[in-house]
């Protein structure tokens, strides 16, 4: 083999190795991605603050439903559903919807609920100024919890729009078996953007 | 320069004997002959799998396999094809051709090349082993989405490391075609004078250089998510499980297109030896290959148009697959214009390639209907997709090798294959091939769902047409072999150019060529550059 053929051959290697960094750097890229483009549509909501909330704009004359979905992942043994399965609401109006979760094992499990809306496309219209699924939940043995989430449907939520619905999925967290050893319930809670 | 290689018998032309001539092979002929074997009876392995699927599906209802191993079935079937028939059936054509289209001695690398090679049959055991584990082989598709593919058994970890294999050899093979034409040409032997199958190779070894890692770091995560308690994919640890979609399928485009540029190569280099006129379009076809390869970095969001994108991402990756119809279509019209007016005769090999010509088009076109984002909503995952990867698969890429194979058979061996029982083979198997494949059009549009081991009484008629005509398909296939090991075995002297219309350096060596050939640069001339 020729010194050209090594050098040539040295330089491949290092493109090849790259591009296998390159498929982890796309982890991060395909988010930067879309918030640079504004392409992010995924079904996931918005977190407002009340202040912001009370400023929008309150239209009495439209009225639209919201249905919320809970599920709860195989590997979690909890009870989770919603005290009312669907709601009509003005846009605008803060409201609130309360959920009932149950811990049924008799060790201390944390949970983490992940949300989605549905049509995808409402989802850039419905805002959350509190939400169980903002930070983990912790449930001693046997507990049984009211959560609720606060949210406020944008005014500006296109005219064909009627019927959304809010969906959550529990799982269980991934330090939950850790907690469950040392039975602490001081765990800090982490935010994940939702 | 020396060449390691060519050292010890570079005056007689001795070849090692015995297992070590194989083991240890550093030779570029011995190289791509077990290469191409190796394919061959991958080829079967695979089409066994396919006759499993074609068995379950003749009648509705359950009747032979469960549903899991249905799902293995089309799993294994396309890995195995894809990485064990086409890929390698690739590489050892190029592992052949190359060096002596170039006029080179051997490959630049040979003992990487030997181990490239060597690293497939491990990977296949490790892939074909999980037949026998708990849980079974892999049944979530050859995509391997998560969170479907991490419900695998013990499974998982060795179709992730056969993966790994897989890429490593192919990484090496490309790197070492690299080296090979951009170091190693003979003096006068410039860019623009390359064989286009060549110029594929080069081509499809980029391709495979910037995609292969793409996936080897795809299925590591899918390792660590599983073992490690990451959470790329998983929506409880704050993944996306599309996300897989999106890093595969950045690998798995340029992949189809690691997969079909080099059957391209071979068909740019058999039409011009039988229309007895040079490829129309030389530089065009160069050029055109390589902005086919550029554009498939940019398309490949239209594998998941159903997954849930903003209309401005399916727009742009509808736009860009159009994008790719253009230079294709050059390529298509460039082949057309070499036989126009020229004197064909209809060998094997040509016929194979015009086979080639007709039914790529036709996949491709079909390929074009699901590029469209609004109607691939109706066809998405059912038998229409299927009938369109089975007919580049198939027809395009697949007949492109066989064509390859008949058309440097004689070169290889020294003797001149059946030409009866080649013509034979080509027609039973274009006709056996369109009874299997073209219906599924028809069962795709009716709604049939792919990869169902069960399905509505009202397809009962076609899928039982399909699976006769795989049936016959995958029969016509051992004529292949039979012509090969008779060829092999011996028939009529090949002449050194073998065919009438024949150019190229390959066809100035003696046939069979030498052990080692071009230990001396051959010079060369305009005249004697591409056909």
């Amino acid at each position: 083999m020729s010194a050209a053929a090594t050098r040539t051959a040295k330089k491949l290697f290092i493109f090849a190795i790259a591009m296998f960094g390159f498929g982890y750097a796309m982890v991060p890229l395909y988010n930067v991605f879309c918030d640079v483009t504004g392409l992010r549509l995924k079904g996931k909501t918005g977190e407002i603050t009340e202040t912001v909330a009370a400023t929008v704009y309150v239209d009495p004359n439209r009225l639209v439903t919201v249905a919320f979905d809970t599920n709860v992942n195989s590997a979690l043994p909890w009870r989770f559903k919603a005290q009312q399965y669907t709601m009509k609401v003005h846009p605008g109006v803060i409201t609130e919807a309360v959920f009932v979760v149950e811990n049924n094992s008799n060790a201390t499990v944390i949970g983490r609920a992940v949300p989605s809306v549905v049509p995808t496309q409402a989802a850039l219209f419905f805002n959350k100024t509190e939400c169980f699924c903002f930070t983990k939940q912790t449930l001693t043995a046997g507990e049984r919890k009211e959560i609720v989430v606060r949210f406020v449907v944008d005014s500006k939520l296109p005219k064909k729009i009627n019927t959304m619905t809010l969906s959550y999925t529990f799982y269980e967290a991934a330090d939950s078996k850790n907690v469950a050893q040392s039975d602490s319930n001081t765990v800090k809670a982490i935010d994940i953007k939702s | 320069m020396s060449y390691a290689a060519v050292h010890d018998d570079v005056h007689h032309d001795h070849k090692p004997t015995g297992i070590g001539r194989w083991l240890f092979s550093t030779n570029h002929k011995d190289i791509g002959t077990m290469y191409m074997v190796f394919a061959l009876i991958m080829f079967f392995i695979g089409g066994a799998m396919a006759m499993v699927i074609r068995l379950e599906l003749f009648q509705p209802g359950l009747q032979f396999v469960d549903p899991q191993f249905f799902n293995s079935m089309t799993t294994v079937h396309a890995l195995v094809m894809i990485f064990g028939a086409v890929m390698p059936a690739g590489v050892g054509l190029a592992n052949w051709m190359i060096p002596m289209m170039i006029g080179a001695p051997d490959m630049a690398f040979p003992r990487m090349n030997n181990m490239s090679f060597w690293i497939l049959p491990f990977a296949f055991a490790l892939l074909l082993s999980t037949f026998f584990m708990q849980g079974g082989a892999p049944a979530g598709g050859w995509t391997m989405y998560p969170p479907l593919v991490l419900q695998l058994g013990d499974g998982l970890p060795f179709l992730i490391f056969a993966v790994h294999f897989l890429g490593i050899s192919s990484i090496m093979g490309a790197i070492n075609i690299i080296a090979t034409v951009f170091n190693m040409r003979a003096p006068g032997m410039t860019f623009m004078r390359l064989p286009l199958f060549v110029w594929t190779w080069i081509i499809t070894a980029f391709l495979l250089i910037a995609a292969m890692p793409v996936l080897a770091g795809a299925v590591t995560m899918l390792l660590t998510d599983k073992y490690f308690g990451t959470a790329f994919f998983d929506a409880a640890g704050g993944g996306d499980p599309v996300l897989f979609q999106h890093v595969f399928w950045f690998f798995g485009h340029p992949e189809v297109y690691i997969l079909v540029l080099p059957s391209f190569g071979i068909i740019s280099q058999i039409i011009p030896t039988f229309a007895r006129k040079p490829l129309f379009g030389y530089a065009s076809m160069v050029y055109a290959t390589a902005s086919i390869a550029f554009l498939s970095f940019f398309v490949w969001a239209h594998h998941m148009f159903t997954a849930g994108m903003p209309l401005a991402g399916e727009l742009f990756f509808m736009y860009a697959t159009m994008a790719i119809a253009v230079p294709t279509g050059v390529k298509v019209f460039n082949w057309t214009a070499t036989m126009w007016r020229g004197s064909m005769t209809f060998e094997t090999p040509m016929l194979f390639s015009i086979g080639v010509l007709f039914m790529f088009t036709l996949g491709g076109f079909t390929g074009l209907m699901m590029g469209i984002t609004p109607v691939d909503f109706q066809y998405h995952d059912t038998y229409f997709i299927v009938a369109h990867f089975h007919y580049v698969l198939v027809p395009g890429i697949v007949f492109g090798i066989i064509a390859g194979v008949y058309y440097w058979l004689p070169k290889w061996t020294g003797y001149m294959y059946d030409e009866t029982l080649g013509k034979w083979h080509f027609w039973l198997s274009t006709i056996s091939v369109n009874v299997l494949f073209f219906p599924m059009h028809f069962l795709g549009l009716a709604g049939m769902p792919r990869r169902i081991p069960d399905y509505n009484t009202q397809f009962t008629d076609w899928n039982q047409i399909i699976s006769i005509g795989g049936l016959a398909f995958g029969l016509s296939q051992l004529i292949l072999v039979w012509v090969v090991i008779k060829c092999v075995r011996g028939g009529e002297k090949a002449t050194d150019q073998v065919w009438e219309g024949a150019h190229g350096l390959e066809f100035t060596l003696p046939s069979p060529p030498p052990f080692h050939s071009f230990t001396t640069p051959p010079k060369v001339t305009e005249a004697m550059a591409h056909s």
